[in-house]
């Protein structure tokens, strides 16, 4: 056995500056360190997801209308039921697992995503399976289906939820949950008093054609939601994304498919 | 020792405040003001971040290589911010969305830094750790003034709760969408200088030339 007072002594009076020392010191520092940090992330790594999925949740409750103050997200969360749309054929799909499947990975992953040519959300890459969420009433019956949608703003992308009522035509409500748009202006997409807007609004007209719009001047009152004052960029990116996730290549022929009871 | 603990801590609150007299770490407060529940976190990670980053190299201060220590002292720093930052996302979610990547940048924050390479280096453990909390008290004094000016006067609130009523929500008041925009807290530091020099004579920097008064024959 080693006399460890004799290392440790040894040690001590090593130069400062010496290259032993030096190797000694940076080693130990850079082990102790790593370890402090994995270990920190390791454990708390649980408590970060339960908050993701926490916060998704909530806005999804938001959308719907459902949330309020200090109510318990999980709970109120469980009568949503999250299924996976295959956007390609329009129909609901069971390979994979809704309640954990990412639609941003699934968007980098070529093999589950399509790269558009016609983008005007300026999205590059558009997954080919979204998460949706019904809210059925009380005797089975659709109530409210909650979309994702996304799409590029002026600073950053939104990340949101348009919610729709059981005619899959009028929208009860729109929100972003996460975006980087100038605080005051673009981030006003956030006010209630604009999302407010969005209530009772009509994505198609009678011959199925998509006319919702987001726009300075109203052209057809049922369609139409006014732009933000002084967030031009960002009023065009809501009305870009917004059509196009409600367009051929989003979620309309699911939504088709859903109506003819085909999905 | 020349400085008692308790002016340690207390003298960076306004005679050596890290930001009006030292003007460090400008950048982070122009980043995270215009809300002052985040300003609030922020500070507490700044403290934690200063205290206990001084405590730490203090600690090693005799068995840090000279020709390393830089890296040394930013190690221990950039562990602790990333232990901060662990935490605030597992326990204050909300806010760590909007603080994203400034709790981060805390490592390059020039207060701990500087806490580190010109205190804890030379001092005990204990000095060192109540002279980062000080510093960190100081950023933290500023950052929470220049919070409530932002917010009261950039949407109406404080700590979220309204206090004039905005007009988006219509109510009376136009906020001044200026003062949510970073360069905003310029200003508002410049004029808080302003007022600290003008209240602490001591504090005005001498000037490095003057004008010369020009004789005209």
């Amino acid at each position: 056995m080693y006399d460890s007072n004799n290392i440790f002594t040894k040690f001590k009076n090593m130069p400062v500056d010496g290259i032993v020392k030096t190797v000694i010191v940076a080693t130990a520092l850079c082990f102790v360190c790593s370890m402090v940090v994995s270990f920190a992330a390791v454990n708390l790594k649980s408590i970060q997801e339960v908050n993701k999925a926490i916060d998704k949740q909530k806005n999804i409750l938001q959308v719907a209308g459902v949330y309020h103050e200090g109510i318990d997200v999980n709970k109120t969360f469980s009568s949503f039921q999250p299924l996976v749309v295959d956007l390609n054929s329009g129909k609901f799909t069971d390979k994979f697992d809704p309640s954990i499947f990412d639609d941003k990975k699934a968007a980098q992953d070529p093999l589950l995503s399509v790269s558009l040519e016609n983008d005007p959300a300026s999205i590059g890459r558009r997954t080919n399976y979204a998460t949706i969420y019904l809210l059925k009433k009380d005797d089975g019956s659709l109530d409210k289906i909650i979309l994702p949608i996304h799409g590029y703003g002026l600073w950053s992308t939104l990340y949101g939820f348009i919610a729709l009522e059981d005619n899959l035509n009028d929208i009860f409500g729109l929100q972003f949950y996460q975006h980087a748009e100038t605080p005051g202006l673009g981030a006003e997409v956030d006010n209630p008093k604009w999302k407010a807007q969005w209530k009772g609004k009509k994505l198609n007209n009678e011959n199925g054609e998509l006319m919702i719009q987001v726009a300075k001047t109203q052209k057809y009152k049922e369609h139409h939601i006014d732009a933000l004052a002084g967030a031009t960029l960002t009023s065009n990116g809501v009305d870009n994304l917004v059509k196009f996730w409600m367009g051929k290549d989003g979620f309309k022929k699911f939504l088709n498919n859903l109506k003819n009871g085909a999905a | 020792m020349s400085q008692t603990r308790k002016q340690l801590l207390v003298d960076p609150l306004v005679d050596n405040n890290p930001i009006t007299l030292q003007v460090l770490g400008i950048c982070s407060a122009l980043a995270v003001t215009s809300s002052l529940n985040v300003a609030f976190v922020m500070s507490l990670a700044v403290i934690a971040v200063t205290g206990f980053s001084s405590l730490f190299i203090s600690f090693l201060r005799n068995y840090i290589p000279n020709s390393i220590r830089i890296i040394v002292q930013m190690v221990i720093i950039a562990s602790l911010v990333i232990l901060v930052d662990q935490i605030i996302k597992a326990y204050a979610y909300e806010i760590s969305k909007t603080l994203s990547v400034f709790v981060g940048l805390i490592i390059t924050n020039c207060i701990v830094m500087g806490r580190a390479e010109a205190f804890a280096m030379k001092n005990t453990p204990f000095n060192s750790f109540v002279d980062g909390v000080g510093n960190g008290l100081g950023y933290s004094l500023l950052l929470m003034c220049v919070g409530v000016v932002r917010e009261l006067f950039g949407s109406g609130t404080l700590f979220g709760i309204t206090i004039l009523d905005p007009v988006n929500n219509g109510g009376w008041y136009v906020p001044n969408g200026l003062l949510l925009l970073p360069p905003s807290a310029f200003f508002i530091i410049g004029f808080l200088i302003w007022g600290v020099r003008s209240w602490k004579k001591s504090q005005v920097e001498e000037r490095e030339y003057k004008i010369q008064s020009l004789e005209i024959h």
